[in-house]
């Protein structure tokens, strides 16, 4: 706890600059990936993680050759050249996971996997050729694995942090060219966008926010923290300018918290803290979120069930009375079940319900309509009868097959739709069996 | 003697992924498997916090449960939470495998948990820990585990290649004649995370990936015959194995990273033989569209 305290004081300028460059990396991520997310491309940023280690390795010991032969004197590890090097073998997994895909039979997630698992294996060669040779620095570079900000030097966060603010600015500037490609590249087309081009630069940019991004949380699990984000924040909106900034604001806490991680503990890795973090915001969305989390979801279809219930009922009981030619009488559940046949505790329960809501009356045992309860059974038999009629009608379907599916439209449609419905058949008085449609006053 | 054991454990690992893969990619399931790969790490360390030995049996049953728990997570994010499923691929793996390298690294300090290993394994140690008997050495541990691997996968598919042939490729008409698809995907998830834990100790993940993916995709470029495609996944697995070993040799670097790169090469030999069939199959229909038009 002490240490939490310690480390939001940002007394430490070194914890200042790296919660400062980790929020940004964070950020950058988050808003690229955005767009990786929306145009469904959530596993090649998976992809393009895993490919960057060859590069990353290659840069090394390139590097690292150069200044054996005295050609310069920059540290293979500069983040420069680690950088280059991760952009250039992500670039051709990129492309070659098209390629694979468009120039064969094999389908784009098996090519994902395919670049994936060669390219990271290559990778874990190079990089034990270069544990096994002999440079002088070759420790700390496989905390590229797992993720470690504390393996990095204050000024390399700045680096990074700058890198994704160049890539939040260069989105934002793109911002209505990439919002149109991702929800309908065709029509992108057509307006003359430079579709082609506009993929190419978004590629650009999720590789470098995926390079980026490694640095927080290593090679396995940078998908996280360009997808999660998004993911998450997309369940709290159908806006994208409010998804951007909600997986904005996510990604700089999933920063912050590795950090902290890497200030609390420096010597663990980081990467699966921010992972475990951002989960939790995803998981808070899909369950919690207003109207797309599952929780809402399941209210909402309760409700609906429980609507369709109390309309059945009320439409069974409304039948009752068309029979007896007296819509108040009481009626036993068995007579309503008799018409209607459905679960007797079901039953129950939505008569009392309704008698709550003042739609039927209780007489000892049995239940009669009220006046409101009859309106609404009289609603639903007349959009049912009328269905039927503009079925038949307009549809050319025969009589008896226009049942079922009146009895599911019978609940959605809205009194609009109702007027609409009546104009059109021209105010019917009979349904295709010959019974009377209730009257919307009668 | 150590070359013949590492590539006896490279090559049964290679036929059971291989086997397995070869229905996943069919099925559009690569990304699954690769997923799965990850996401048994924290079942191999809780299983290992419990038991307090690195005994394979709880080893393999708590990974393979997780797997099967990975393969829930997809589809329940995917259905119930309307998650896309590339995002809910994605979002299960990453954070299943977030867990197990925290619980590895918390536990650490007793445990005798390699991080790299379980990434990209030590099959060069997988002939020094043998199986002891009664006294008697009955060779390497991991030979036994893989193979008996093996032979669970083999009748697996013996028993069930129709099931499995079925709901691969039709599974409309697998539910119509009464075959369950849901059970035998998670049967053959079922299979998936137990090759993957069987197959971990000694390749480790990625490689198990490159593996499930890899030769069933070149020997799905060369053949139109499922039964082909199974053999020749095998035999171009072991190829790889083979190569990628004196490569490794060769090279002094990781024998699972060699192999993966062979496992690349592979496929492009098959890519590059694809190509010119379809080459030569597009410039033989015109010429005798030519030779129609006279």
């Amino acid at each position: 706890m002490n240490s939490l305290i310690e480390f939001l004081t940002f007394d430490d300028p070194g914890v200042r600059a790296v919660s400062l460059g980790a929020m940004l990396l964070g950020i950058g991520a988050a808003v690229v990936g955005c767009f990786t997310f929306l145009r469904k491309r959530a596993l090649v940023g998976d992809a393009v993680a895993h490919a960057v280690l060859p590069g990353v390795c290659l840069a090394f010991i390139l590097v690292d050759f150069m200044g054996s032969l005295g050609w310069t004197d920059i540290s293979p590890k500069h983040p420069l050249a680690l950088i280059v090097g991760a952009f250039v073998s992500s670039w051709i997994s990129l492309r070659l996971i098209d390629y694979i895909s468009f120039k064969s039979r094999i389908k784009e997630d098996t090519a994902i996997g395919l670049v994936l698992s060669v390219f990271f294996g290559i990778g874990i060669l190079l990089l034990t050729l270069i544990q096994h040779g002999s440079s002088a620095e070759k420790a700390g570079l496989n905390s590229i694995l797992f993720g470690r900000i504390a393996a990095l030097t204050a000024g390399d966060v700045l680096l990074f942090g700058a890198v994704a603010t160049v890539l939040v600015f260069i989105t934002l500037m793109l911002y209505k060219e990439f919002q149109l490609m991702s929800f309908d590249e065709e029509f992108a087309a057509v307006t003359g966008l430079p579709v082609r081009r506009l993929e190419l630069t978004l590629t650009t940019l999720t590789v470098l926010a995926v390079i980026v991004a490694i640095q927080a949380v290593g090679v396995v699990m940078t998908a996280a923290i360009l997808i999660t984000p998004p993911a998450a924040a997309r369940y709290w909106t159908e806006r994208l300018p409010v998804m951007i900034l909600l997986a904005a604001l996510f990604g700089a806490l999933a920063g912050l918290t590795g950090a902290y991680a890497s200030f609390a503990a420096p010597r663990a890795p980081t990467g699966p803290w921010i992972v475990i973090v951002l989960t939790g915001f995803a998981i808070l969305s899909v369950l919690f979120a207003p109207r797309r989390g599952a929780l809402a979801r399941q209210l909402r279809q309760r409700r609906n069930a429980g609507r369709i219930r109390h309309e059945n009922i009320l439409k069974a009981l409304f039948h009752l009375g068309e029979q007896d030619d007296d819509f108040y009488a009481a009626r036993s559940s068995d007579d309503i079940l008799a018409r209607r046949p459905m679960d007797g505790t079901v039953l129950r329960r939505g008569l009392e319900q309704l008698r709550r809501h003042g739609y039927v009356r209780r007489e000892g045992a049995a239940w009669a309509l009220t006046a409101e309860g009859r309106m609404r059974g009289a609603r639903i038999t007349r959009l049912h009868r009328l269905w039927e009629v503009y079925l038949t009608q307009y549809v050319g379907i025969a009589p008896d097959h226009v049942h079922d599916d009146a009895e599911t439209i019978e609940h959605i449609l809205t009194p609009e739709l109702e007027h609409e419905l009546e104009a059109l058949l021209d105010h019917p008085q009979i349904d295709p069996h010959a019974r009377v449609i209730p009257q919307k006053h009668g | 003697m150590n070359d013949f054991w590492i590539i006896l454990i490279g090559v049964l690992v290679a036929a059971t992924c291989g086997l397995l893969g070869s229905y996943l990619i069919l099925r559009r399931m690569a990304m699954v498997g690769d997923a799965i790969a990850h996401a048994v790490l924290p079942g191999i360390v809780i299983a290992f916090m419990i038991s307090e030995s690195r005994d394979s049996i709880p080893m393999l049953l708590g990974a393979a449960a997780v797997g099967l728990l990975t393969t829930f997570l997809i589809e329940t994010l995917h259905r119930r939470g309307m998650l896309q499923i590339d995002a809910s691929i994605g979002l299960t793996y990453t954070s299943l495998f977030a867990l197990g390298v925290i619980l590895a690294s918390a536990f650490a300090g007793d445990v005798d948990l390699d991080l790299d290993c379980i990434l990209y394994g030590e099959i060069a140690l997988a002939p020094l820990y043998t199986l002891d008997i009664g006294g008697v050495d009955m060779g390497p541990r991991a030979v036994w585990i893989v193979g008996g691997a093996l032979i669970l996968v083999l009748s697996f598919i013996f028993l069930g290649y129709k099931e499995l042939y079925i709901t691969t490729f039709d599974p409309a008409y697998a539910a119509i004649i009464g075959v369950s698809v849901s059970l035998w995907h998670y049967l053959l998830m079922g299979a998936v995370s137990l090759t993957t834990v069987a197959a971990f100790e000694s390749v480790g993940a990625i490689l198990v990936v490159a593996f499930l993916i890899a030769p069933p995709a070149a020997a799905y470029l060369l053949t139109d015959n499922f039964k082909h495609m199974l053999l020749l996944t095998v035999l171009l697995g072991s190829l790889a194995v083979v190569g990628g070993y004196y490569l490794a040799a060769w090279l002094d670097a990781s024998i699972a990273g060699a192999m993966a790169l062979c496992m690349g090469l592979v496929f492009c030999a098959a890519f590059g033989l694809y190509r010119r069939r379809l080459h030569i199959a597009s410039k033989s229909l015109t010429d005798q569209q030519l030779a129609a038009r006279g």
